[in-house]
């Protein structure tokens, strides 16, 4: 049974950033034939690799920690209501208020109205795929409310008008000669000599920067963890940038999606150690920030939880490919997964990219919104292999392979083929027949050791740039009949 | 022992040389093969690509072939996994529950070959003579879901004559896939051009693996190219020796056993 015939409402089409306007194939044919592109996703996600591994490396109890990871979040998604009801009681007792949103128009409107009540018309942002994947910038924008994106890399997007190709390093499309022409065209001020160097664009974006942090009245964050038993909020970051959106005003609102919720603080013990090395490669992330409601005098003064559905009770509900809900963000996957690597995050066209993004996606706006994603992978198991919280994504990708298959109304071609190759394949007698149908191709060969180029499709997609060998006259099993009287 | 050969559907159809050498390999080292007449395929295909419920007469078809067979070979890890991790949850899922733990019994007797040539007979000094510089390249599924390690390059290195170059980022996908490489043939094809540059930078003449269909798709990149290095399957290298013709350098299928 499918997440519709459940009656569980997905995330709604026409808001936020969760479908791509072209299926994976098509959009990754752009990406695969751009050189710059490719060069900067190989190196970029080369070294992180590199990093990952060590540090991954130094940890003796690393099996046993992701095992740790993974069984509470089994344990939490098992009675999620019961943490997500107590972690709205503890938020509530410290001061906090909590708001519950369905889906993403509803997340977009409950913050542009506690945004206007403040009269602010701008406000800083701290990096968060929960935003981006509502498309709350948009909807800020429509009301006429500026969103600064204060993480760099989420600020080199914002000023490119482009869109994040990666979770953790959304430019990682761009090299630091991209970044400084948009820097130059897009900062008003800037110094017009400034150079590709790291350290000096680093510095523009933070001059950029400071002076949005000290103007700011709101700021939006997401969350990484949300401690149901403290109601405490958590956000991990290597900037800083995040820190001074969460402290300097006077109003501070956090959309969480519902799954990030965690029972005990305890619990967190264990993903601020496989997060970080997972994500950055690095034993520690410098900055992690935590706060449960409003403290007299300290820090925002006004404290707003949004809790996101859009789609998640949907994904809760199929027993396979639940299991995606686990993710913490890290983004291994990403980096690991030669597709991704070959064809970037914007193939993917959710902001969900990469192997977690093709089981996450699809499930979030149920399957037919995102029918290729769950193809766009060639199940060689890596993702599994890094992941912290071992989410099985290639037998998900697998599972909603055949969701897709069984929502389909019409017969198709390929349907058909496998329908008549199942008929063959459980009938040994008509499997000979079959085989020796390909060994026709003997005839096509004409004597030669391969097939001709210039087949029909769908065949020709293989012979584009493969050869096919041209099959022998004999299977192994009839030559072994022959040979051994069967 | 009696050992039960699973050609695989792949193998048999297309490169029947690679059953032909486990075939002979196996009565190498002594023991008796038998080729079960009703098999065709493991089903990997029909689950893969979304039509698991066109896979499970596909294995129930399997279990019949070769049931009552005391050990069964395949000198293929994608079908060797599929057997062990999805043939009895097609099944079950279909709510065919006997066929489920019928599917299941036989997983635990099924084998890869370097699987089967270390861990079941114990040998990796095969008696194999391969005077030829070798890559290897893991395959996916024989590297992560059946986890055959450094079995085949033990096997390898016991060969007389091979020269063993390491493979540059050997375990990154070639690209291949099964479906993935029509539906998706422009991002094979560039993953496959990766494995391509790697093979080519050791200068070996093969190319070598546990899988045929992941060498029929880096086999038929390196064709394309005119690039003179072939691709190999293991069991091939396995069966050589000083006095027999390795049976791949057949031009027609080999007649005499």
């Amino acid at each position: 049974m499918t997440a519709v015939f459940l009656g569980i409402p997905t995330a709604p089409p026409g808001v936020g950033h969760l479908r791509g306007d072209r299926s994976f194939p098509d959009a990754a044919r752009d990406s695969l034939r751009d050189g710059q592109l490719r060069a900067n996703l190989g190196h970029a996600t080369a070294t992180i690799r590199g990093k990952r591994a060590a540090v991954v490396g130094e940890v003796p109890d690393w099996a046993e920690l992701r095992e740790a990871g993974r069984a509470i979040k089994a344990a939490t998604m098992a009675r999620l209501d019961e943490h997500l009801i107590a972690l709205e009681e503890q938020v509530t007792a410290r001061g906090g208020t909590v708001h519950w949103a369905r889906d993403a128009t509803e997340a977009n409107a409950i913050v542009t109205r506690l945004v206007q009540a403040t009269g602010a018309d701008e406000v800083v942002k701290v990096k968060s795929m929960a935003t981006q994947e509502i498309g709350l910038n948009e909807a800020l924008e429509a009301a006429g409310i500026a969103a600064h994106e204060t993480d760099l890399a989420e600020l080199i997007v914002q000023l490119g008008e482009d869109t994040p190709s990666h979770i953790l390093v959304p430019a990682i499309h761009k090299n630091r000669a991209e970044i400084r022409e948009i820097f130059l065209r897009t900062m008003p001020g800037v110094d017009p000599e400034l150079p590709d160097d790291p350290r000096r664009l680093a510095m523009a974006a933070r001059a950029h920067l400071r002076e949005r942090f000290l103007r700011a009245r709101v700021a939006i964050s997401g969350a990484n963890f949300a401690v149901a038993e403290t109601g405490t909020l958590a956000v991990v970051e290597s900037e800083g940038n995040g820190r001074m959106c969460l402290t300097l005003p006077q109003t501070l609102i956090t959309v969480m999606g519902i799954e990030k919720v965690v029972p005990t603080w305890r619990d967190l013990e264990v993903y601020l150690q496989l997060l970080p090395r997972s994500s950055t490669g690095e034993r520690m992330n410098p900055y992690t920030s935590l706060w449960a409601g409003v403290t007299p005098g300290d820090g925002p003064q006004d404290f707003h939880l949004v809790l996101v559905d859009n789609g998640r009770t949907a994904v809760l509900a199929d027993e396979v490919g639940r299991e995606a809900l686990h993710c913490i963000r890290c983004s291994a996957c990403l980096n690991v997964c030669p597709v991704y690597e070959r064809a970037g995050g914007h193939a993917y066209g959710s902001v969900y990219p990469g192997p977690i993004g093709a089981v996450l996606s699809p499930q979030l706006t149920g399957v037919e919104d995102n029918a290729s994603l769950p193809y766009a992978s060639s199940l060689c198991g890596a993702c599994y292999d890094v992941c912290p919280v071992a989410i099985d994504i290639p037998s998900i990708l697998v599972h909603l392979r055949a969701e897709h298959v069984e929502a389909q109304t019409r017969t198709t071609p390929e349907a058909l083929a496998f329908r008549a190759l199942s008929t063959a394949m459980s009938h040994p007698r008509l499997w000979r027949l079959a085989q020796r149908a390909a060994g026709l191709g003997r005839f096509l060969a004409r004597g030669r050791p391969t097939l001709p180029a210039t087949l029909p499709p769908p065949a020709s997609r293989w012979t584009r740039s493969r050869d096919l060998p041209t099959p022998p006259a004999e299977t192994f099993t009839q030559a072994w009949a022959r040979e051994h009287g069967g | 022992m009696r050992v039960a050969l699973f050609a695989t559907c792949l193998v048999d159809t297309m490169v029947p040389q690679v059953a032909r050498a486990t075939a002979v390999l196996l009565q190498r080292l002594g023991h008796e093969v038998v080729v079960p007449p009703g098999q065709s395929c493991c089903g990997q295909m029909h689950v893969n690509t979304g039509y698991r419920r066109e896979a499970v007469p596909v294995v129930a078809n399997h279990v019949r072939a070769f049931a009552g067979a005391e050990a069964i070979v395949a000198p293929s890890g994608s079908c060797v996994a599929s057997i062990h991790h999805q043939q009895a949850a097609v099944a079950r899922r279909a709510g065919e529950h006997a066929l489920a733990d019928e599917a299941a019994a036989l997983a635990e007797r099924t084998y890869e070959l370097s699987q089967f040539l270390v861990d079941v007979l114990g040998v990796t000094d095969v008696g194999a003579y391969y005077p030829h510089r070798v890559t290897y390249h893991p395959t996916c599924h024989s590297l992560r879901m059946l986890k055959v390690g450094d079995r085949p390059l033990r096997l390898l290195r016991a060969v007389r004559g091979l020269d063993l170059v390491e493979l540059p980022a050997a375990d990154q996908c070639c690209g291949f896939g099964g479906t993935f490489a029509v539906k998706n043939a422009e991002t094979s094809t560039a993953m496959l051009t990766d494995k391509m540059a790697n093979v080519l930078s050791t200068h070996a003449e093969v190319c070598t693996a546990g899988d045929a269909s992941c060498l029929m798709h880096i086999g038929g990149g390196l064709s394309r190219l005119r690039s003179g290095t072939r691709t190999v399957h293991l069991a091939e290298i396995l069966a050589s020796t000083e006095d027999a013709v390795s049976p791949h350098q057949a031009t027609t299928p080999a007649v005499s056993a």
